[in-house]
């Protein structure tokens, strides 16, 4: 029953902080380009503004649009439910694996892509032509990354990869496991829309890949689409962070090493956040036609990653 | 169980025979639409319970052609496990059926035709998965082969049809020769019951067993749809009315996969690591080409038909990966990729009917497969759009619906292949599991196109403007088909284990099916998911996260108004991006496999060349592989044929010649061998 709990209040952990990360990119980014930038709490106050706020929908639209939101924001709640966060010994790990993970993510942007599609303007077309395009091919990359992962630890099941990890750190400094990493970190860019792929703060709309999809949203159901992207680079900086980098991760139950998890997650969301910013102060966003080319490197280093753990085992 | 049998043969007998008797109006077409239900029903009961029970059904009728042992018909789990898939496929098919046929009342198509077709085809396809010898294999596979043919020749005043007609059965009749090579290479000097064939394989060489392997292979993978012997698949489906097209993606192409797995696990008993890596190779090129050119297709009907070459891809992945593992004794890990192959097989069979069976629905009311004129239909049509959306999210293999639960099946069995001794085969399943996982998103982009374009946004011509909903008996079909996908995705962890029981003991497989509880668990506890618990979570998390909002007060009533549009007036249909935009930034990432041409002609004003009167683009895509392998072939038989043609003078003496020379030669031939 503790676990169960636990894997609820992990869940709200992830809510909560969701808008926390976000906004210390956008700060931490502000800084490094000598703006002052809002304060990183910025992102709650936008989510209060837009739960408040009359919806308006375009007179195209079918129920699909209205459905969107909640399925966009609830599969990427679902997802915190199946994940080792603070501890990798809860109850719902065997609901769902990686792969399970993975493609309840592809459920909300198939979903957003439909309501794209929707309200019959350009602009929405366009962003889910080219979001879907940019999801499936950074799908090879990260079920190779997933492949490699697993066959170290033997499971495909989050929590289990993170105490074998644990239970063997020597993987941690093989080449198939850095390799993986670079690789579903690529990937881990192009799936929550940011720098060099897509511009998550850009305001022309010809650029736009994701922002597209939402031109026609506003209100609650726009407070639930940003939510949800907010989680979902939540959820990737987080497999990033504990399933490579798994130190820290409780594996008791006891209060002492669940702070400590806590603790260890929310520091390694800081590094991986301030690596986002800077990154995106350094790189411009790539052409669209460019970015096959960055996922197929990001594709080789995966595939490399598995082909030396198979060599090397 | 001899009365389940009993029924489901008369009941297609009968139904042909109501078909020929007054095919037309409700009741003729409800008549035969009915019988052949019925039959498929008792077929679906007949294999459940051969499934479930273990016992295998058998008939005898040596007497009956007394030739290569008469008819033999014996159903075994495997055999029991695609009965159940045909019925899946059939049932709901031939209730559709019913009203889709309203539209041939009137006109220049035969409905008895149709009729006698469709219920013969329903029957000796049921056989198939019952025969036990050469013989009686061959017959219903060749009878399975023509009454389909006539199924898609329905509409023969089109030219695209006796076109796709042509293919089809100049392909099919390839596939029949490679089988009957490959069967009289393994009968040898035995009396063709598959029994003897067991035992004859066993002393066979390793050469003679390969080739019978890649022949048979070949044969049945013409069948199945894989690249590159596909090419009649994309034309004959979408030419066939809608209900066949939705049994002959849904449910008869998987008989070459039941074939397959007959010979390569049964019959042959496994073979060395290149056969699993042939299977393995092909299903992968199949899954990606498949997708990547229902990718380009606007027409609904033809990308749902390259679609089926994709998904016989995936089957292949599991079923390759098992081979494999199979020739390294992991059985377990074999299993798990049969099992995943045989899963996908059935969850396809669901939802590429239901897909079907909504492009009809789309077909007969907007009388055009040209996504391009379509649009804005789920508004007209409310339950077809909902019940296409849920085979469109199931057939994108997202949780938690079917397609997520079979796809994971294969990906676990690729994983599984990590514990292969061989380094250099072993890589095989890392590049599986890639091409895997780029056909899947592939996919969900191929039918967000499918499902956004064609039912969403604003109608594209006047007649999806005037679309109406299709009559009750269509959205029976439709539906029931719906709730297939969603209880075998939900299910899956009691479905799958009922499907390890095709599989037992075959080709030294393990005795006992895997078991499962409430999760689906890799034998080796390589992973574990449980798609029920998935499912309730995710309605709870959408119940409450509504719940939340009233709590929160964020419910404001929506307000209604005009999409925004960077200032302009007027929205039209024409501002709509379109299927071939949608797939555009695809075209160019795999340009090196299209190959498109483009041509752009701009007329100016002859005045100023600032001033553009119109734009002509058209582009298209060259199916270079297909033409760089068939157009020489093609050319090759005219050209002999042209050349046999002084052969066939007319002269009676001539062929009375012909004759005595045949007959010498064969009591000669006698003679000396």
């Amino acid at each position: 029953m503790a676990g169960y709990l636990l894997a609820i209040i992990q869940m709200v952990l992830a809510l909560a902080l969701a808008p926390m990360l976000v906004g210390l990119v956008r700060w931490l980014k502000a800084r490094l380009q000598n703006r002052c930038g809002a304060p990183p709490w910025q992102p709650y106050f936008e989510l209060r503004k837009l739960l408040g706020k009359e919806v308006v929908v375009s007179n195209n639209t079918s129920w699909l649009f209205r459905v969107t939101p909640y399925i966009v924001f609830g599969s990427a709640v679902t997802v915190t439910l199946l994940l080792p966060l603070i501890t990798a010994n809860q109850p719902l790990d065997r609901t769902g694996d990686m792969l399970t993970v993975v493609y309840l993510l592809l459920l909300g942007t198939f979903f957003l892509a439909l309501a794209g599609l929707d309200p019959g303007t350009p602009f929405g077309g366009m962003g889910a032509s080219r979001e879907m395009t940019v999801a499936a091919i950074a799908e090879p990359t990260i079920a190779l990354s997933i492949f490699g992962l697993a066959v170290a630890a033997g499971s495909t099941n989050l929590g289990q990869i993170v105490a074998q990890t644990l239970a063997e750190p020597a993987v941690l400094i093989t080449p198939g496991h850095l390799l993986a990493f670079v690789a579903l970190f690529i990937a881990a860019l192009a799936e929550t829309g940011r720098l060099p792929v897509d511009n998550p703060s850009t305001h022309l709309e010809l650029t736009m890949i994701h922002e597209a999809m939402l031109l026609e949203y506003s209100g609650r159901y726009l407070a639930l689409i940003e939510w949800g992207a907010w989680l979902k680079l939540l959820i990737f900086l987080s497999l990033l962070a504990n399933l490579f980098v798994p130190w820290g991760v409780a594996t008791t139950l006891s209060l002492p090493a669940l702070v400590g998890g806590l603790a260890a997650w929310v520091v390694k969301l800081v590094v991986l956040g301030a690596a986002i910013a800077l990154l995106e102060t350094q790189i411009a966003k790539l052409r669209l036609f460019r970015v096959p080319e960055l996922l197929a490197v990001s594709f080789l280093l995966a595939l490399l990653a598995v082909t030396s753990s198979f060599l090397l085992r | 169980m001899n009365t389940l049998f009993l029924i489901m043969v008369f009941a297609y007998l009968l139904g042909a025979l109501m078909a020929l008797v007054s095919g037309r109006g409700v009741g003729g077409r409800s008549l035969t639409g009915g019988a052949a239900a019925v039959g498929a029903a008792s077929g679906l009961v007949l294999g459940l319970w051969v499934l479930l029970s273990g016992v295998p059904y058998s008939l005898y009728w040596p007497n009956l052609l007394p030739v290569g042992g008469g008819l033999a018909l014996y159903l075994d789990s495997l055999g029991a496990f695609f009965l159940v898939v045909i019925g899946v496929g059939a049932i709901p098919a031939a209730i559709y059926g019913i009203s889709y046929t309203a539209v041939y009342d009137k006109g220049p198509v035969s409905l008895r035709l149709l009729g006698v077709m469709l219920n013969l085809f329903l029957l000796s396809m049921s056989l198939v998965t019952l025969a036990d010898n050469i013989f009686t294999f061959l017959i219903m596979w060749e009878g399975m082969s023509l009454t389909s043919y006539f199924l898609v020749m329905t509409e023969s005043e089109h030219r695209e049809t006796t076109e796709a007609g042509l293919w089809y059965i100049a392909m099919t009749h390839v596939g029949l020769a490679l089988l009957l090579a490959a069967f009289l290479l393994l009968a040898g000097d035995t009396s063709g019951a598959f029994a003897d064939l067991r035992a004859n394989a066993a002393l066979l060489s390793p050469t003679m067993r390969g080739l019978v392997f890649v022949l048979a292979f070949l044969g049945f993978g013409s069948k199945a749809g894989i690249i590159p012997l596909h090419v009649w698949l994309p034309r004959a489906h979408p030419a066939a009315p809608s209900h066949v097209s939705a049994l002959m993606s849904g449910v008869m192409i998987k008989l070459g996969i039941y074939g397959l797995l007959r010979m390569a696990l049964d019959l042959l008993g496994g073979g060395p690591a290149w056969w699993g890596v042939l299977v393995l190779a092909v299903g992968a090129v199949s899954a990606l080409v498949g997708i990547l050119y229902a990718l380009m297709e606007s027409d609904l009907k033809r990308l749902l038909a390259y679609s089926s070459v994709e998904n016989i891809g995936i089957i292949l992945l599991g079923i390759g990966a098992g081979l494999l593992l199979h020739t390294y004794g992991l059985m377990a890990p074999a299993m798990l990729g049969f099992v995943g192959g045989l899963f996908h097989t059935l969850n396809h069979a669901s939802f590429k009917s239901l897909l079907f069976l909504g492009s009809g629905s789309v077909l007969h009311a907007v009388h055009t497969r040209n996504m391009e004129a379509m649009g804005g239909l789920i508004k007209r049509m409310p339950q077809t759009a909902f019940f296409f959306l849920i085979g469109a999210v199931a057939i994108s293999a997202l949780p938690p619906l079917n397609g997520f639960a079979s796809e994971w099946l294969v990906f676990q069995a690729l994983l599984g292949g990590a514990n292969i001794p061989n380094p250099e085969v072993a890589v095989a399943m890392p590049v599986g599991v890639a091409m895997l996982a780029l056909t899947s998103g592939l996919a969900a982009a191929g039918f967000v196109k499918a499902f956004g374009i064609t039912f969403l946004a604003i109608p594209r011509s006047t007649e999806a403007e005037q679309a109406h909903e299709s009559p009750l008996a269509m959205q029976i079909g439709m539906g029931s088909l719906a709730v297939v996908c969603v209880a075998l995705g939900l299910g899956a962890a009691a479905v799958v284990p009922v499907i390890g029981r095709a599989l037992v003991g075959l080709g030294g497989l393990p005795q006992t099916a895997p078991a499962f509880q409430l999760t689906l668990e890799t034998p080796d506890s390589f992973g574990q998911i449980s798609p029920a618990a998935l499912g309730v979570i995710l309605l709870v998390v959408l119940g409450l996260i509504m719940l939340g909002l009233r709590l929160i007060r964020a419910n404001r009533p929506v307000r209604v108004s005009d999409s925004w549009g960077c200032g302009r007036i007027e929205q039209t249909p024409r501002m709509e991006y379109t299927a071939t935009a949608f797939a555009e930034p695809l075209r160019r990432v795999f340009a090196e496999l299209y190959r498109p041409t483009r041509e752009l002609t701009i007329d100016f004003h002859p005045e100023s060349k600032y001033f553009v009167q119109s734009i002509q683009y058209k582009s298209e895509i060259t199916p270079w592989f297909e033409r760089s392998l068939y157009e020489p072939l093609l050319r090759l038989i005219k050209g002999v044929a042209y050349r046999l043609r002084g052969l066939q003078s007319g002269s009676l003496h001539l062929y009375l010649l012909y004759l005595a020379l045949t007959l010498l030669i064969l009591l000669f031939a006698t003679r000396w061998f």
